[in-house]
């Protein structure tokens, strides 16, 4: 026989809620109240009287299902758990690729590539200190490069995660490699990790400081490109980890995404891209900070006013254009150089909220990234960490397991009711790109970056090892930091040197004249920079090119 | 000597991650020092010509991605140009073997995270006070 359902009976559930608020304040008198990074207050308590049991259908309703509060597949992590994406970058292709073998084997699912800084600003590695080459991501500059690197990888079943700013060399030389391969281009999949260049712009300026205009044209190009060669690549991430990284309120991160999302969606829409072609591939990425409920509760609002976005802003009609698929970091901003260890624990708390948020893809930090980049070793225990919690810690045996908590319920509707207070904002402003232009989200991101500094310094926000609980260092927990090796890097360098020798200057020069002739015309960037890749000229060469053309752009910084 | 220490905040090499020396420009801005503050990504020289310019008492060094490892560069161009007087910190992502490099090279002091801006600024006024009687003495 079933048991009966607890039933509320709201007046009584009103009577006995005074009752306790008294005996609550009574024993606390004159307690602070505690708000959450996004600035929402939080109440020792929730209870029935803050969910309107009603709305179910509306508001929650089921998984797979609009508004997707609860995740946005039917069967959620019972049917297919999450992506196990690590980030890795390090030394010269062939450093690289043996570090991807070896975490492909430890149960990573699917390809990530970090690019060298030099990658990031543009740069051939003949062009920078070489003491900086290949310090945080692999130094890929052609196309034999990234044959090299994806050596053993099948391009034609492996997702491939590219941390490939604008113009996406990466991508074009992943391509070029398929191509030599034998891959269809039609089975290609994966995403461009780092498309998004307002995240870019106004949080970590990693890009070649192409002026935003230009950036915005050769995005566009990106899209409508893969759309029509690559269909399975998602060509935009629209990225808050960035931002949050840079300070941004966890509310603040969603929504500044959320109009960014709008405002690419826009410009594809304008340059004559059906909705429903290109939404389905969009994806977002996020940070997961260490505030559990508040970053659960960022992750149901955020799916829940993207499906709303999209249907009332650009009437798309596909489900898979509702569907707010996100990937996710941990973060690492709240991760500690003292006592380095204790970082595994911040990340799990970190990736278990992210899980119960309904992620799809998942980047556990290593504990040892916050003393230099992560060691092989830090790298297998983030694997690890992810390991246990998907199968030894039984989180996924029950879809969104937080969903109907009181306090989860009504956190979720305070955070979309923030989010959507700094979305109005951003409208008012003109929109992502002009509040961009003008240093207002510069400056927003800014001000929440010293307000959290100043809950740090005070003590309020508790950093355990830092401003609270500190303890003699324990030396013995400092890793090796891993270097590539310069002579590897050296012979990389003198190969690259001989290998622009050998290649044909005339096949380059005429494939950079396209590429100009693309960016001064009509014709599509992207597929010129494809082409040109196809044809031997560097990621450099490329740059330099397209900034030529297209435009200088510093970023504008703002204390 | 009591006197209004003049710092230049700046990020050389190649990454782009400035919230850290954003908000230690604003901090010390708001202690009541002058701050010339850069965008990232400053050449070597152009931080040298600057710091002469402007007539800097410390020059602070943000670094998340190992761009720390060019500040030695830094530091034998700061001596080149005759302003070895001149201070520099260096605050970020430092590991423990590099450090040892940067306190050879000559920078006075390697900050990591989760150090407090009150400890960063009490040292910033040591330094500039020091800086600023080595150059009067010299």
């Amino acid at each position: 026989m079933n048991k009966p359902l607890p039933t509320a009976n709201p007046a009584s559930t009103a009577e006995a809620h005074v009752r306790w608020s008294a005996e609550y304040a009574a024993q606390l008198p004159g307690e602070r109240e505690v708000r959450n990074r996004s600035g929402i207050a939080v109440k020792p308590l929730y209870t029935p009287l803050d969910v309107d049991a009603s709305r179910y259908d509306a508001d929650l309703g089921f998984p797979g299902e609009p508004p997707y509060t609860r995740g946005i597949y039917a069967t959620m992590h019972r049917g297919r758990t999450w992506t196990q994406r690590q980030l890795i970058g390090l030394g010269t292709p062939r450093d690289y690729n043996a570090r991807l073998l070896d975490i492909l084997d430890k149960g990573a699912t699917a390809v990530s590539l970090i690019p060298c800084n030099s990658v990031y600003r543009g740069f051939d590695m003949d062009q920078v200190y070489p003491e900086l080459l290949g310090t945080c991501g692999v130094v890929a500059n052609t196309a034999d490069h990234m044959d090299a690197c994806l050596a053993g990888v099948d391009l034609a079943k492996t997702s491939c995660s590219l941390n490939d700013p604008l113009p996406f060399t990466l991508l074009a030389f992943m391509l070029a490699t398929a191509k030599r391969r034998g891959v269809d281009w039609r089975l290609v999949s994966g995403t461009s990790n780092q498309s998004d260049y307002i995240s870019h712009y106004v949080a970590n300026h990693m890009f070649f400081r192409l002026a935003l205009p230009g950036s915005r044209r050769v995005l566009v190009d990106h899209v409508a490109w893969c759309n029509a060669h690559a269909p399975k690549w998602n060509p935009v991430s629209v990225v808050g980890q960035h931002m949050q990284q840079a300070g941004a309120t966890p509310a603040e991160a969603m929504a500044f995404t959320l109009s960014t999302a709008i405002q690419y969606a826009g410009d594809c829409v304008a340059a004559g891209l059906a909705p429903d072609a290109f939404l389905p591939r969009f994806t977002f990425f996020f940070d997961i900070s260490l505030s559990f409920f508040e970053e659960v509760a960022k992750f149901r609002a955020g799916r829940r006013i993207w499906q709303r976005v999209v249907r009332e802003r650009f009437g798309a009609r596909d489900p898979r254009s509702w569907r707010f698929k996100f990937h996710a970091q941990t973060s690492g901003v709240d991760l500690t150089r003292q006592q380095p260890l204790n970082n595994i624990a911040r990340v799990t708390a970190q990736a278990i909220a992210g899980i119960f948020g309904g992620l799809q893809s998942l980047h556990t930090d290593a504990y040892d990234e916050v003393l230099s980049c992560p060691t092989q070793f830090g790298a297998r225990i983030a694997v690890a960490t992810q390991n246990i919690l998907r199968e030894e810690a039984h989180l996924t045996d029950v879809i969104d397991p937080l969903g109907g908590s009181y306090y989860v319920e009504s956190l979720t509707d305070a955070m979309e009711a923030r989010i959507a207070e700094v979305m109005d904002e951003v409208d008012a402003q003109g929109g992502m790109f002009a509040a961009v232009q003008s240093g207002w989200v510069q400056r927003r991101i800014g001000e929440s970056a010293r307000a959290f500094q100043a809950r740090v310094e005070s003590g309020e926000q508790t950093v355990v090892g830092v401003n609270k609980y500190a303890v003699e260092e324990d030396e013995s927990a400092r890793p090796a930091l891993p270097r590539p090796d310069p002579a590897l890097m050296q012979a990389h360098r003198d190969d690259f040197a001989r290998w622009k020798e050998q290649r044909s200057q005339a096949d380059a020069d005429r494939a950079l004249s396209a590429l100009a002739r693309a960016a001064q015309g009509s014709g599509n960037t992207f597929g010129a920079v494809v082409d040109a890749a196809a044809a031997g000229c560097t990621h450099g060469e490329i740059c330099a090119t397209l900034r030529r053309e297209l435009g200088f752009g510093q970023p504008l910084v703002v204390v | 000597m009591d006197i209004r220490p003049k710092v230049l905040v700046t990020k050389i090499g190649l990454d782009g991650h400035d919230r850290g020396s954003r908000i230690v420009a604003a901090h010390l801005r708001d202690a009541g020092m002058e701050v010339v503050y850069t965008p990232p990504w400053q050449e070597i020289a152009a931080v040298v010509k600057l710091a002469q310019e402007e007539d800097v008492d410390v020059i602070g060094v943000s670094s998340l991605a190992t761009d720390h490892l060019i500040v030695p560069r830094l530091m034998e161009a700061l001596r080149a140009a005759g302003l070895s007087e001149v201070g520099v910190i260096v605050g970020g992502i430092v590991p423990d073997d590099d450090e040892r490099a940067l306190l050879d090279a000559g920078v006075a002091r390697v900050f990591h995270p989760g150090t407090s801006l009150a400890d960063i600024a009490t040292y910033v006024r040591e330094l500039a006070a020091r800086s600023r009687a080595a150059k009067f003495a010299a």
